[in-house]
Parts: structure tokens; sequence; C-alpha cells
């Protein structure tokens, strides 16, 4: 069987991922746990342009690795010494949850494994910014223009709520 | 088509993993902050599940493609807040320890 340049991108990635991802709730350095949470973030996006996505791949990284990465590193920084070690935590808790963790897993993977997934057989959309922009302003069928608004108005009070709370009280 | 040779299990079982993960650290961390990173990795892990859906199972429509913009717009909205809200936490305990925070509960 020949392995093609996609099959070894898709084993890259997602060795990155599963690596990262399981480093990211495990490591004892919370400056580490940030960085390898970028490292899954932008293989994740390499994943979305295997996909063909290339919007949500730039959405992605722009958003994700570029906007909440740096946000948390920001707060990482205002809140803890970077060279403050976690102290380990208890073996009841570890193996609790591992447990849970890997029992639903297995679960799922088995559940997805077996399931028979059936394919439309109409032809793909061809996606680029044209289809995205005008589908996300449309009010006709399939149109999106109610939770695009919806959506800028929560962002509008996330963004007033969170001047608001992190604002330092006045001392009377 | 871009994917070809890659069966759409194999997405699932990465994002799968991603979910799983991050449950383990949701359980199993104490810091704010890393509880917060888990949470992105629940998000993260979903979003991939509904782009390969959407790519493999429904190729003429666009449902789960939009569904994961507006994930993402959350997420982000969602860590802005959260971390307001924890360095308001830092300010008034000095700590961001889900332990050490527990004069709200009463």
């Amino acid at each position: 069987m020949e392995i093609t340049v996609h099959q070894i991108m898709f084993a890259l990635f997602s060795a990155i991922i599963l690596v990262f991802s399981v480093l990211t709730v495990t490591t004892r350095r919370i400056l580490r746990a940030a960085t390898f949470l970028l490292l899954v973030l932008v293989s994740t996006a390499g994943l979305y342009f295997m996909l063909n996505y290339q919007f949500m791949a730039a959405v992605q990284l722009t958003l994700y690795a570029g906007g909440i990465v740096v946000l948390i590193i920001f707060s990482i920084l205002l809140t803890s010494h970077i060279s403050q070690k976690f102290e380990p935590i208890g073996w009841k808790k570890m193996y609790f949850s591992a447990l849970a963790a890997i029992a639903g897993a297995i679960l799922c993977i088995t559940t997805i494994l077996q399931h028979n997934f059936q394919a439309t057989t109409e032809a793909a959309k061809e996606i680029d910014m044209k289809v995205i922009g005008n589908s996300l302003l449309s009010y006709e069928r399939e149109g999106y223009v109610l939770p695009f608004e919806v959506i800028s108005v929560l962002l509008l009070a996330a963004m007033i709520g969170a001047i608001v709370i992190a604002k330092r009280k006045k001392k009377e | 088509m871009l994917t070809s040779g890659i069966p759409m299990e194999a997405f699932l079982v990465v994002s799968t993993i991603m979910f799983f993960a991050g449950v383990y650290g949701f359980l199993t961390r104490r810091n704010l902050i890393t509880i917060l990173m888990s949470v992105e990795l629940i998000l993260n892990s979903v979003n991939i599940n509904f782009l390969v859906f959407n790519r493999f199972l429904f190729p003429n429509q666009l449902q789960g493609h939009f569904f994961s913009l507006f994930i993402i717009a959350i997420a982000a909205a969602e860590a802005a807040v959260a971390i307001a809200i924890i360095i308001n936490i830092y300010r008034h305990f000095n700590s961001i320890n889900v332990e050490n925070v527990n004069e709200m509960k009463y």
C-alpha cells in the first residue's frame, strides 16, 4: 500500500495533537501547559487545512492560537510565578479521573468504529470567501444573519463585562 | 479530494482522545487557568467533529462549518470574561487555586 503525503501529514498532525493534549493536562508547570495548548491548536488548524476548510483554519490560527492563547499567557504572567510547580495531585483523584476519562474514550471510540456512517451522494459545494460571506449575511434559507447578529451582541456584552469585572475598584 | 486516503474515523478518534484529555484535566486540575485551558481543549475537539461531519457526510451544506465558527466566537467571549473573573479573584484572595476560593459559597 502506498503512503501518500496527506497520510503522512495527517499522522504528523494527529501525533502532535494526541501527545501535546495529554501533556497540556498533565504537566506541572503552567506556562508549559499554555505552550503545549498552543501547539495543539496550531496542529488543529493543520487538520482544518487538510479538510479543505481554509477559512476555518485561518480563523483558528488568528482567534485561538493568536488571541485566546495570548490572553491565557498574559493572565498566567499576572497571576502566578513562572517557575512555580503545581503540587502533585493525590493518587486517588488521579486514578479515578483517569479511569473515567479512559472509560469514556474507549466507549466513544468503539461506538464510532462500529457505526456505519452514510454520506450524501450530492455534489460537494465549493466553499470560498464569497459563499461564506453571502450565507453569513443572508436571511433566506441556509442564511445565518440571526446568529451572526446575536453573536455580535454577545461579543459586545462580553467585552463590556470583562472590562467592568477586571476594573480596579476605586478606594473611598 | 484533499482528504483522500484518510478515513473519517481517524479524525473522529483523534478528536475523541483530545476531548477526554480535556475532561481529565478538568477533573484533576486545581488552578483556574488550567481548568480554562481544559475547557478550550474540549471546545476545540467538538469543532473538529463538526467540521469532519460536514466535510465527509454533508459536503453539499455548510451547517457544521458555521456552527464551529460560532463556537470559536463564543469560546473567545467566554475566555475573555473568565480571565477577567480570574484576575479579580486573584486580587481578592491572592491565589487562583480552587480550594482557596470558597468564600462565595456561603
